[in-house]
């Protein structure tokens, strides 16, 4: 009862970070929420997955946090933001709760087909995939994909701990999560850098 | 000796001490002899069987344990390691020649080795993953770390990463189609997880718009080396599926699935190669059809299905290394590489331009050269299943042909006075003549290609029966 209770209250955090990821123009909040979005991930893949490879993800996610905040520290203030799509902070309230209403609508389904999962687990994967496909839909900015793709995967990986518990599919996730991690942060990086000739560098 | 180490092992330890200990001209080198290597020992030694040499016995064991799961390559992977291997090995001793930087070798042969590990992992399904962390380290060889990174590129990684969730949750619905073959809903559910994946992954119309955007803001050597890796390693894990799961062979509407996303890649992207005034961008929507025409043999119903799926890859890798590497010597002098820089060129780069032009016509399927003897083999099959698709098979080719006589005309459209030039170096030269020379010897002697294309078929147990 009380694990039950805790499943949900890691669903209420799930929503309320990637609303806060989709709608905060603060990268600071942004990563902040990725944080506690994989703490709340965390409880969840607990549910299915032991404790120690369920760590993993964990450790794995704020590594990826701490990657992207350094990086971004390290560039300063920049004025870099997407101008072609919707912006305003109601338009992405109203798609993140269309996904909630997407998701609670969807899960029972999803229950009934694979039994076991359980609702809290459902729901917070659906959360966030749709929550991460939302935020790639409506943003060409290149930590805001970054944080989009990492979403999506969180998500997945919620879903995918129930059916799935290879100690190397755990490690390849992690990998996959730390490689987007630093990807971000050479794709935030590159053009920053001034160009060098061989012969400088020797 | 053991063959996941000497095959995955290897060549991803040397691209980590390329990576961070040598520079452009020996990393170039001993890349690309790492790779000749490799697949020279594929081709000699048959994997997992005993021989005597001198007094020596040498035997390359198949299998290795790694975190509770097998990764094997066995004696029916010799043949498309030395394929693999030998066309890597053509890339890294062109890096010299195209000038792109050392990390191309370094990262090339980890993605090559990821690539190895993603077809000798079991089960085979965690492929998926092996080819999201491959495509990740492409990345840093589309955006050198002076250039902004541009649209294509975050596009290729987001469309990549998406596939992999798809493939992976389809591969553990695939197993529950094996257990009820009846459950009709499980089993759409499954097939079209799985064709949303592969659909993301080869880039399918309309997923491909990031290829055309890649070669006008990336280098285009690095950016054919990728057109070529990913595809051919996602056919090969497409095609063990296909081998693995009765159902995704006999359920007609997956194939025809299958055959309508080929028509519409090579009819769409020859269109588009012909409407074209950048040279880049020509070479992607050919790399487009190219992709098509191998879905277009995974549709196939025919006892030849991987024979003509291998005698469409081998030359597929020749002509995108020579493509790649002759605009990346143009690019040098036309840095844009729109029509209106690279106008006469023929006069300045003539080794550079014919060996755009075979390439080019290589792909379009012109006779002699290496893609005709797959192109025909091609149109064989297609002519019996449906003439209104051979039609858009043609189309799409004739596209593309009309797109190599505009760059023709383009790279000769100068006056009778100007003198003939030669400012390829000699490397380039080399590099470049071989690469033509190889195109013409596929396409002459396609039998050359016999040795491998004789054995692959029995990499895959039950396709093509």
């Amino acid at each position: 009862m009380v694990l039950d209770i805790v499943s949900w209250v890691a669903v209420v955090l799930i929503f309320v970070s990637a609303t806060a990821i989709l709608i905060s123009h603060d990268w600071r909040i942004s990563l902040g929420a990725l944080a506690v979005m994989y703490l709340a991930a965390f409880w969840l893949v607990t549910r299915h997955l032991p404790f120690a490879m369920s760590t993993v993800k964990l450790i794995t996610g704020w590594m990826v946090v701490a990657i992207l905040g350094m990086t971004r520290l390290g560039l300063g203030e920049t004025t870099q933001e997407d101008t072609f799509f919707p912006r305003g902070i109601w338009f992405r309230i109203t798609l993140m709760g269309i996904v909630a209403l997407v998701s609670i609508g969807a899960a029972p389904r999803i229950e009934d087909a694979i039994p076991g999962l359980g609702l809290p687990v459902i729901i917070g994967g659906l959360l966030l995939i749709g929550g991460g496909v939302a935020h790639l839909g409506i943003t060409s900015d290149l930590l805001r994909v970054t944080l989009g793709l990492l979403t999506v995967l969180a998500g997945f990986e919620i879903i995918y701990a129930a059916v799935e518990s290879a100690i190397l599919v755990t490690g390849l996730l992690a990998l996959v999560n730390l490689g987007l991690g630093i990807l971000g942060s050479y794709l935030l990086v590159a053009g920053s850098i001034p160009l060098e000739s061989e012969e400088d560098e020797a | 000796m053991n063959a996941p180490i000497l095959w995955i092992g290897l060549p991803f330890a040397v691209g980590l001490f390329i990576l961070f200990f040598m520079r452009n001209r020996f990393a170039a080198w001993l890349g690309g002899t790492i790779a000749a290597i490799l697949a020279l020992i594929a081709l000699i030694f048959p994997i997992d069987t005993a021989l005597l040499v001198a007094s020596v016995s040498i035997k390359i064991s198949p299998a290795i344990q790694f975190f509770g799961r097998s990764f094997e390559l066995n004696t029916a992977d010799g043949p498309l390691l030395a394929m693999i291997y030998g066309l890597a090995a053509f890339w890294f001793f062109g890096t010299e020649a195209s000038k792109t930087e050392s990390r191309f070798v370094a990262l090339g042969l980890m993605i090559v080795a990821l690539l190895t590990a993603s077809i000798a992992v079991e089960p085979f399904l965690y492929a998926a993953l092996l080819l999201e962390v491959a495509a990740m380290l492409v990345v840093p060889l589309l955006v050198p770390h002076y250039q902004k990174a541009g649209r294509g590129v975050v596009r290729f990684i987001i469309y990549q990463t998406l596939a992999m969730p798809f493939i992976l949750f389809s591969g553990w619905m695939l197993a529950g189609v094996e257990a009820s073959p009846g459950d009709l809903g499980t089993t759409i559910q499954a097939g079209t997880m799985l064709g949303l994946g592969f659909a993301f992954l080869f880039a399918v119309f309309p997923l491909y718009n990031w290829i055309p955007m890649l070669m006008e803001e990336a280098p285009p050597y690095a950016t054919g080396f990728l057109l070529w890796v990913l595809p051919t390693f996602t056919a090969i894990f497409a095609f063990g599926f296909l081998d693995r799961y009765a159902w995704l062979r006999s359920t007609p509407s997956i194939a025809d699935a299958i055959l309508f996303a080929g028509v519409f890649m090579v009819a769409s992207g020859g269109i588009f190669a012909a409407l074209q005034r950048h040279l880049g961008r020509i070479l992607g929507f050919a790399a487009i059809a190219e992709t098509g025409l191998l879905l277009l043999v995974m549709s196939l119903r025919t006892s030849e299905f991987t024979t003509i799926a291998f005698l469409t890859l081998i030359p597929r890798g020749l002509e995108l290394t020579v493509w790649a590497l002759a605009l990346s010597i143009i690019k040098r002098k036309a840095y844009t590489l729109r029509f209106s820089e690279v106008q006469g060129l023929a006069r300045k780069y003539p080794v550079a331009v014919a060996a755009i032009l075979l390439a080019h016509l290589s792909m379009t399927g012109f006779p002699l050269l290496a893609g005709f003897p797959s192109r025909l083999a091609l149109w064989q099959g297609l002519a019996v299943e449906s003439l209104t698709i051979s039609f858009w098979v043609f189309v799409g080719l004739l596209g593309l042909l009309v797109a190599a006589v505009r760059t023709l005309a383009v790279f000769v459209m100068t006056s009778s006075e100007t003198k003939w030039e030669w400012n390829e170096t000699w490397t380039q030269t080399i590099m470049l003549v071989i690469g033509m020379l190889g195109l013409f010897l596929l396409g002459v002697f396609p039998q050359a290609m016999q040795p491998f294309i004789a054995s692959l078929p029995t990499l895959f147990e039950h396709l093509g029966q």
